[in-house]
């Protein structure tokens, strides 16, 4: 049984309208808390008027994703003695990301982005045809694989430092995505694909931070799919490759 | 003071692989500046050479060159990774091109010395 | 801000500039050896074709590679953008290109002013 009840620290960012601002609210400390839990008792128990998103709650959907301590993590699968400085926390919106209100971002550009490096399947056959003979040991179809597994929750494009100071820049998400394309045979838009992330916002802005990397949760590899979109785009240059 | 979701090592090697390039795009005009003079005023460049036996200098040098090597192997490190297949081991790299800038810019000290 | 032909320029400047780099620091961890001077200097390049074009080279590479390095930078860092962004990586260009060649020609040819 414990003694007197511990209580967290906790600074969360309200915006509305304009200029936001640090609230601090007083939590009380619970066995396996997660940061969610701590959003989820400071709106039903403190502030009902505190604005956030989640939806599965056990780490699959990614929409809980916010800055916690400054690292955009999924707050369902963050446990706050993992986190917490001593008995502080700090939670605010995605960075890179408009903010709607208090921790709610709005995800369009992230999305338009996508739409705009081609993330998209273009299909080089209709129903009509037979089923595309694709093996799972073929080289292209693992390299599609390691991609693929991207829920969009935008915590590579919070990461990135080339998001932040390159407003064309397309991001780490819709490129991989492109990547993983890239390597489905069964995609027709290839060339088109290839053109629309060599432009000003294309892969060629990646520095390699890996930011996106160390954060993704779903352990994806954004920087070695955006390398292999740098050798296709520089394989087209001189005709080699599809 | 950096912010949390860049304390890692391979953030660290694009921060020196720029300010490297910075520093060195800085002294380029100034060395060939320095250089040309043995056009126009030889004496005047004789008598900066003989200036660089200076210890200050030499530490300077150093520096120079430390940097130097430090944006080449961080460059190749770059490009090893973007046109090679991937390895998991790029932070080792990192820290090799490190070690092997030093490695090189200490020998040019001792030589110098 | 890269597009595909900036960034394979820089990358091939890259590739270029490696062994030339590597070429140049042996030369002058053998040459600073004893102290330097420039008669001991211009006795070895001057008149001399092969140290034109290696230097002549490392100095086109490093133009068009400092230019764009400083290009990413200026935007990213500065927000520049736009023809002043383009106008500034020329300058740069032009400035390195100018004085490097400028170099390279004082110390491979003859003096006698330029």
């Amino acid at each position: 049984m414990r003694g007197s009840e511990e209580f967290l620290d906790v600074s969360i960012w309200r915006q509305q309208d304009g200029d936001g601002h640090f609230e601090t609210f007083q939590v009380p400390r619970r066995d396996n808390q997660t940061i969610l839990d701590v959003v989820v008792w400071v709106q039903q128990q403190a502030d009902p008027t505190l604005s956030y998103r989640y939806a599965c709650r056990v780490g699959m959907c990614g929409s809980c994703a916010m800055m916690v301590n400054g690292a955009p993590r999924w707050t369902c699968r963050t446990h706050v003695q993992k986190v917490a400085k001593g008995n502080r926390v700090e939670i605010a919106p995605l960075r890179n990301l408009p903010v709607i209100k208090d921790l709610a971002v709005d995800m369009d550009p992230f999305f338009d982005k996508w739409v705009a490096a081609d993330a998209v399947f273009e299909p080089s056959q209709t129903r009509n045809d037979p089923m595309a003979p694709i093996t799972p040991d073929d080289p292209m179809r693992i390299a599609a694989s390691e991609a693929i597994e991207c829920i969009n929750c935008g915590i590579c494009y919070a990461a990135c430092d080339v998001v932040a100071s390159n407003p064309d820049y397309l991001g780490p998400a819709a490129l991989n995505r492109a990547w993983s394309l890239v390597n489905d045979s069964r995609d027709a838009g290839q060339e088109a694909r290839l053109d629309a992330v060599s432009q000003g916002g294309g892969c060629h802005n990646c520095h390699a931070q890996q930011g996106c990397v160390r954060h993704c949760p779903n352990e994806l590899n954004p920087t070695a799919s955006i390398s292999g979109l740098k050798r296709a785009t520089a394989k087209s240059i001189f005709g080699w490759g599809a | 003071m950096i912010r949390p979701h860049r304390t890692h090592a391979l953030w660290f090697a694009f921060m020196l692989h720029r300010v490297s390039g910075i520093g060195l795009a800085l002294f380029l005009p100034v060395h060939f500046y320095m250089l040309a003079l043995a056009l126009t005023d030889p004496q005047q460049l004789d008598g900066f050479l003989k200036f660089t036996d200076l210890l200050l200098v030499k530490c300077a040098e150093f520096g120079l060159v430390f940097l130097l090597a430090v944006h080449m192997f961080g460059g190749l490190r770059l490009m090893a990774l973007e046109f090679l297949p991937w390895t998991p081991r790029q932070k080792t790299y990192a820290a090799t091109a490190v070690a092997l800038a030093f490695f090189v810019s200490t020998s040019f000290f001792l030589r110098a010395l | 801000m890269l597009t595909l032909r900036l960034y394979m320029a820089q990358r091939l400047s890259a590739l270029i500039m490696a062994p030339l780099t590597l070429g140049h620091l042996a030369v002058m961890i053998y040459a600073v050896q004893g102290g330097v001077s420039v008669a001991e200097i211009l006795e070895r390049t001057q008149g001399s074709l092969a140290w034109f074009l290696f230097y002549g080279s490392f100095v086109v590479a490093v133009a068009v590679h400092a230019a764009i390095g400083l290009r990413v930078i200026m935007f990213e860092l500065c927000g520049l953008k736009g023809v002043m962004l383009t106008l500034f990586g020329w300058l740069v260009f032009a400035i390195l290109l100018g004085l490097g060649g400028r170099a390279v020609w004082a110390v491979t040819f003859v003096g006698g002013g330029l």
